[in-house]
């Protein structure tokens, strides 16, 4: 037996609208086979993974500092994938834009005011923005792989945070700790409503980035050029648009999201620098932006999805003794499930026996 | 003294010659599998815990080749039957082996490894200066040499080498002289998947021969950046390899003596010299318009 696709005469819109859900039905079933052959009752482990967060009020806000991060990356990555730049280093702009907006907190302690959050987030945003900028640069000049020079940033960033952490920057009062002193109030990201939960501001900026980045891809012509040179880069040279100007755009637009994602996670959810400030939120929106097949309204339900699969493991953790490590395999395996389930927005699949391969061919004959 | 040196740098550079000389040759037939990093990290897994199991580090060797292999055909049962974007497909395969190994390996977190045997060749071996460095290595060294030996005669100078370079640069016309584009691109898949895993499983059973979450610590992405870097070309890539052993070998040497740049610093210095050389190679846009196979990362749907 063979596989063979059929090219659809156009885009199938209900499987454009299905995919994600059957992707996500999938993993649930490998997943489950997953835990069986762990040794963990299927049924519970998926009960602990995407529902017992679901219950409580206080773990809804933990939802939130979860997919804030990974919103606001992988809106910015949807940008760079529709127009066809490779920006895999977002946790390295993640990690510059959480160092450059931690200047003043660290640095200058004795400056509070309410001036001080305004300026960290648009260094964190400058920060994430310059660190995107030198794939984008080396693209641009000279022609140089993105993928592999925005990767190997993410090392060096990583690399760069622990030296600041344990060096230079490590609390004078932190008993030796590799930290950075607490920050000041007046530098922490407020609640959005703290009675009842952690969730920060963050969130509300991931909401507010999705929603302008959408407004920007359907309505504007900053919007269009972004994918028609996405999908014909000739087509975009003959009206007139700029290859170069828009990987710039791209990987400015991703970087500082990242960066401000970086700069909220620090202020708003940790309080400090640590050596690793992030579980991977730069790889994990890579699986966002996809699983939101790359719209940023879809985006905002795909983040919460995976933001449930971290706290999922971490109940999962604590009530049946599974590992943390299998949230990433199963981030992994929902990935290369949504990727699967695309081709058949542009094609059936058939299969295809051995003998009624002939008699296809005898028809065709005919 | 300077022997150890080069012992060394042969020892950091071997396992990415090993993973890139693979990659040369699923690149050759035009597709372009970024998940090298994954694969190798499900190499070294596998690796470790089978020599732990059965006590051979050969039974772990032969077991990280077939699961590399294996792992490899989820990236070619995506982008070449179910046509799927290969970058993308390349990455998810990462991110699962990354994912994977962590979980597989959590029970080997901190045991000790199983060393495989260094060759020794009496009187050869004991030669001054190039005896250790030519005859005492590690069994696995002279594999990727025979490796890159046997890649570079099979894509230049035979029939069946031609071949999977022509479906690299042309699959329309490869498929239209009746060749079998995507079977041939299958196999190809699978040797690169081999020695990926091959390359993982020298991490954890020579180099450091213990098991880490993440031990790869992005040498699969430093083997593609030296496909690039030897523009398509086995030997230029043993070239680039050991280049690249050196200057990882150069700074721990550097944070040993304590010359006063942070180690985390000089920790980076690999990655930073990825980032040149691929630089001084891509800005010779020429060069690499020539060398580049002309239908990587295309995707190609058979028209019947």
């Amino acid at each position: 037996m063979r596989i063979e696709l059929v090219k659809r005469p156009e885009r199938s819109a209900l499987f454009a609208a299905l995919s994600p859900f059957i992707a996500l039905g999938l993993t649930l079933i490998a997943g489950a086979i997953m835990f069986s052959l762990l040794g963990k009752n299927p049924v519970e482990a998926l009960y602990y993974y995407f529902i017992d967060p679901l219950r409580e009020v206080w773990s809804l806000h933990e939802l939130a500092v979860k997919a804030a991060p990974l919103i606001l990356i992988a809106v910015g990555l949807s940008i760079c994938y529709l127009s066809n730049n490779w920006n895999i280093g977002a946790e390295g702009q993640f990690i510059v834009g959480a160092i450059m907006g931690s200047i003043l907190p660290v640095m200058f302690p004795d400056f509070q005011s309410w001036i001080v959050l305004p300026l960290m987030l648009l260094m964190g945003i400058a920060g994430g923005a310059l660190y995107g900028a030198i794939p984008a640069y080396l693209k641009v000049r000279f022609n140089t792989n993105e993928i592999l020079t925005s990767l190997m940033l993410v090392y060096v960033a990583q690399l760069f945070l622990d030296w600041m952490v344990r060096g230079p920057w490590r609390n004078p009062a932190g008993m030796n700790f590799p930290e950075t002193r607490t920050f000041s109030p007046s530098a922490v990201l407020p609640e959005i409503w703290s009675a009842s939960g952690r969730a920060n501001w963050g969130f509300v900026f991931a909401i507010v980035a999705a929603i302008a980045l959408w407004f920007m891809l359907s309505r504007t012509l900053k919007g269009f050029e972004v994918l028609v040179l996405g999908q014909s880069p000739r087509a975009g040279r003959f009206a007139g648009f700029s290859q170069s100007r828009m990987v710039f755009f791209a990987f400015l637009v991703s970087g500082g999201l990242a960066g401000l994602a970086g700069i909220s996670e620090v202020s708003g959810a940790i309080g400090q620098l640590r050596p690793t400030i992030s579980p991977g939120y730069g790889f994990a929106a890579i699986i966002v932006a996809f699983l939101g097949r790359l719209n940023p309204l879809g985006i905002i339900a795909a983040g919460l999805v995976l933001a449930l699969s971290y706290l999922g493991g971490e109940a999962a953790q604590i009530s049946l003794g599974v590992s943390d490590k299998v949230v990433r395999a199963f981030q992994g395996m929902l990935l290369f499930f949504v990727l699967a389930c695309d081709t058949l927005i542009l094609y059936r699949i058939r299969f295809v026996g051995a003998s009624a391969a002939k008699t296809v061919e005898a028809t065709q004959n005919v | 003294m300077f022997e150890d040196i080069l012992i060394t740098i042969a020892t950091a550079a071997t396992p990415l010659l090993i993973a890139s000389v693979g990659e040369v040759v699923v690149e050759r037939s035009g597709v372009l599998n970024l998940g090298v990093e994954g694969m190798m990290v499900m190499g070294a897994v596998t690796g470790f815990g089978v020599a732990l199991t059965t006590g051979s580090p050969w039974l772990g060797v032969l077991a990280a080749i077939i699961v590399g292999a294996l792992f490899s055909l989820l990236f070619g049962f995506l982008t070449l039957t179910l046509v799927t974007n290969q970058v993308a497909t390349g990455l998810a395969l990462t991110l699962l082996g990354l994912g994977l190994s962590g979980m597989l390996g959590e029970s080997f977190v901190g045991l000790p490894g199983i060393k495989m045997d260094y060759i020794h060749i009496p009187f050869l071996s004991e030669l001054p200066f190039v005896g250790k460095l030519l005859f005492g290595q590690d069994p696995l060294f002279y594999v990727s040499l025979l490796l890159t030996a046997g890649v570079a005669y099979f894509l230049f100078r035979t029939r069946a080498g031609l071949t999977l370079r022509s479906i690299g640069d042309n699959h329309t016309s490869a498929h239209a002289l009746g060749i079998k584009v995507i079977a041939i691109r299958y196999l190809a898949v699978m040797f690169g998947g081999a020695c990926a895993g091959l390359a993982g499983a020298y991490l954890s059973l020579v180099y450091t021969p213990q098991w880490i979450e993440n031990m790869t610590a992005g040498r699969g992405w430093i083997a593609l950046a030296l496909v690039v870097f030897a523009s398509w070309r086995p030997w230029r890539v043993l070239a680039g390899a050991y280049l690249f052993g050196a200057v990882s070998i150069g700074q721990l040497h550097a944070q040993a003596l304590g010359i006063g740049v942070p180690s985390q610093l000089l920790s980076s210095l690999p990655y930073l010299a990825t980032i040149v050389v691929l630089v001084l190679i891509s800005r010779n846009r020429r060069l690499t318009m020539v060398n580049t196979p002309a239908s990587l990362g295309r995707p190609f749907v058979p028209d019947r």
